[in-house]
């Protein structure tokens, strides 16, 4: 009876599974097609009337796509290392404001910090929109519309990493600290000698997160880069989707693969700092 | 600034240390309190950019809903014309809308799953990791599938006309919110079951025990034990999904643009063509509005949560 029901749960899981992958697989494989592949099935006027087909395995496995987008123009390896390394350093300054933050919120409180931490749950909430005017007029008056700071400046101050490394501060035991403290710790060496490597959870977490948000932002380059040389990956894979599909599939992989290592490195950090992040 | 001094008299140690008392809501129990002046030094980095770029602005940006164009108060006359204009009306009933429908689905989904996953252990990390993966991939992407498949002249209507179906204009029409949705829970539902399956975790193994002692079986088990239990996560859980149907906008945008279908019309496109426009008042007025619904409904998951974690 029980190992029926197990079965079937696996069954049903396995298809779930199947379904939760399926547009990663179809991409991945749509990336190994060559140009002339993509058009016969894909475009308006396929061999298959006017409609796309469905296509999974690639005809003729090829690279073509790869070696379009890595060495016939350089513009993709561009956005590319934009992205990255617009991530990369909002992620860096994310996890140094808001260790401190977090710390402070969880083992340190002052006079009005719980107020403060209810205002950060709050605009952690809130839609990006409900604060573009707000940013906007604020990057305007330090002439930093249009430059990449613009950006990067406000993604740093990250309400959701300093709830997130609240959280799991708070899961350390006052003890711990108590006994550095009376070794005669400094708090900030505290934070960084003890706390921190006891948090590797939330640090995980945050730094997939953080990375996941950044690496995928649409609205901020938008509306405070001015050109649109500017514009990482997350918008430019936009447009080339429309204008060449198989580019647009192989691009997808390409944008895939950092956010994917990053997400397999430290997946078993998050999957315990989400334990955390349960509100107290 | 400094808080008042004073000598600890029911701490568990009965030493002479200072305590700052800093809250109502302080645990009891820690007994060497630290100087709280340094965290107003550690947390001074955060606040500084939190409010230069975000609360200082915003507040600015309250004043300009009571506001005309020329600087002159205006009462509520900007409040009265953006609720009655039926741009809003529609961004802020889709908006609700894909609260109602998206967040109950999500949590029964993602529910279900990591039930099953709880019990089924062989292989139950594997499926985890596999849940969450549609964390990683690139929304862009998303978006360039749905359009291979759901297009005017996509797979789904190559299939349908192939079965003799009519065909369906998917992404203009009503089923781009059902499309919407479904990329929603599939976004979604991984980082939930993470959630629930730590509440599942936590509870302890005594109380399915006792209920299986007393006669509980499956669906009574699960109303009367295992969902009384997970009442914190559930609040996590909410909160986080109402976060992330907000999120949901990216893909709206990249499928529809600034002005997609009626059906996924939500307070951010509003927002962002408001913007466009330049026309502030109306913006703010729409980012204030968000803003006093969000702060009530965290307000109120805050102390509910409070409620029951006192009741536990």
């Amino acid at each position: 009876m029980r190992k029926k029901s197990n079965v079937l749960s696996a069954i049903f899981l396995t298809l779930c599974s199947i379904i939760v992958l399926a547009p990663m697989v179809y991409t991945v494989s749509n990336s190994f097609m060559n140009t002339e592949e993509i058009l016969k099935y894909y475009a308006n006027d396929s061999t298959f009337g006017k409609y796309s087909a469905f296509h999974l395995i690639p005809d003729h496995v090829s690279f073509e796509a790869y070696f379009q987008m890595l060495l016939s123009r350089p513009d993709y390896l561009v956005k590319f290392w934009n992205s990255l390394w617009l991530t990369v350093t909002i992620v860096c300054g994310q996890i140094v404001i808001s260790s401190l933050a977090g710390y402070s919120f969880s083992k340190l409180k002052f006079r009005g910090s719980n107020i403060l931490f209810y205002l950060v749950i709050v605009m952690m909430m809130m839609p990006y929109q409900v604060t573009l005017v707000s940013n906007f007029i604020v990057l305007e008056k330090f002439r930093l519309v249009g430059k990449y700071a613009a950006v990067i400046l406000p993604m740093i101050f990250y309400s959701f990493g300093v709830f997130l490394m609240k959280q799991s501060f708070d899961a350390i035991p006052n003890e711990v600290l108590d006994a550095a403290a009376i070794d005669g710790a400094s708090e900030i060496q505290i934070l960084f000698s003890i706390v921190l490597p006891m948090s590797k959870p939330g640090l995980g977490s945050l730094i997939i997160l953080g990375f996941l948000d950044a690496w995928n932002m649409v609205e901020m380059p938008l509306v405070l880069l001015g050109d649109r040389s500017q514009y990482p990956l997350s918008i430019f894979l936009a447009q080339i989707a429309t204008d060449n599909m198989s580019l647009g599939f192989s691009c997808s992989v390409l944008a895939l693969i950092p956010p994917l290592l990053v997400f397999l490195y430290f997946e078993d950090e998050l999957v315990e700092g989400i334990r955390f992040s349960n509100l107290k | 600034m400094l808080p008042k001094r004073r000598i600890i008299s029911k701490s568990t140690f009965q030493s002479k240390t200072v305590r700052y008392p800093t809250s109502p809501f302080e645990r009891e129990g820690c007994c060497i309190k630290r100087n709280s002046r340094v965290g107003l030094w550690f947390a001074l980095p955060f606040l500084c950019g939190f409010f230069l770029f975000y609360i200082i602005p915003f507040a600015v940006s309250i004043t300009y809903t009571f506001q005309t164009g020329r600087n002159e108060f205006a009462g509520l006359s900007n409040y009265r014309s953006v609720f009655a204009s039926s741009a809003f009306q529609l961004a802020a009933i889709n908006t609700g809308r894909f609260i109602l429908v998206g967040v109950p689905l999500v949590v029964a989904v993602s529910l279900m799953l990591s039930l099953l996953l709880f019990r089924n252990f062989s292989g139950s990390a594997l499926f985890r990791t596999i849940f969450l993966s549609p964390m990683v991939m690139p929304v862009a992407s998303v978006a360039m599938l749905v359009q291979v498949f759901f297009s005017d002249k996509g797979v789904t209507n190559s299939i349908l006309s192939l079965l003799g179906i009519p065909v369906q204009s998917w992404i203009q029409s009503d089923w781009a919110f059902v499309l919407l949705i479904l990329l929603y829970i599939w976004k979604n539902a991984g980082y939930n079951l993470v959630l629930f399956l730590a509440g599942l975790k936590s509870i302890s193994h005594e109380y399915f025990e006792i209920a299986m002692l007393e006669g509980a079986i499956g669906w009574d088990t699960f109303r009367y034990v295992t969902l009384p239990m997970l009442r914190p996560s559930l609040f996590f859980v909410l909160v986080i999904s109402v976060v992330n149907t907000f999120k949901s906008f990216r893909e709206a945008y990249l499928l529809g643009g600034d002005i997609p279908h009626k059906s996924i019309y939500v307070l951010q496109h509003f927002i962002n063509n408001n913007f466009a426009g330049l026309n502030y008042a109306r913006l703010s007025v729409a980012a204030f509005s968000v803003f006093v619904v969000l702060a009530a409904l965290v307000f109120w998951l805050y102390k509910a949560n409070r409620r029951v974690s006192e009741e536990l």
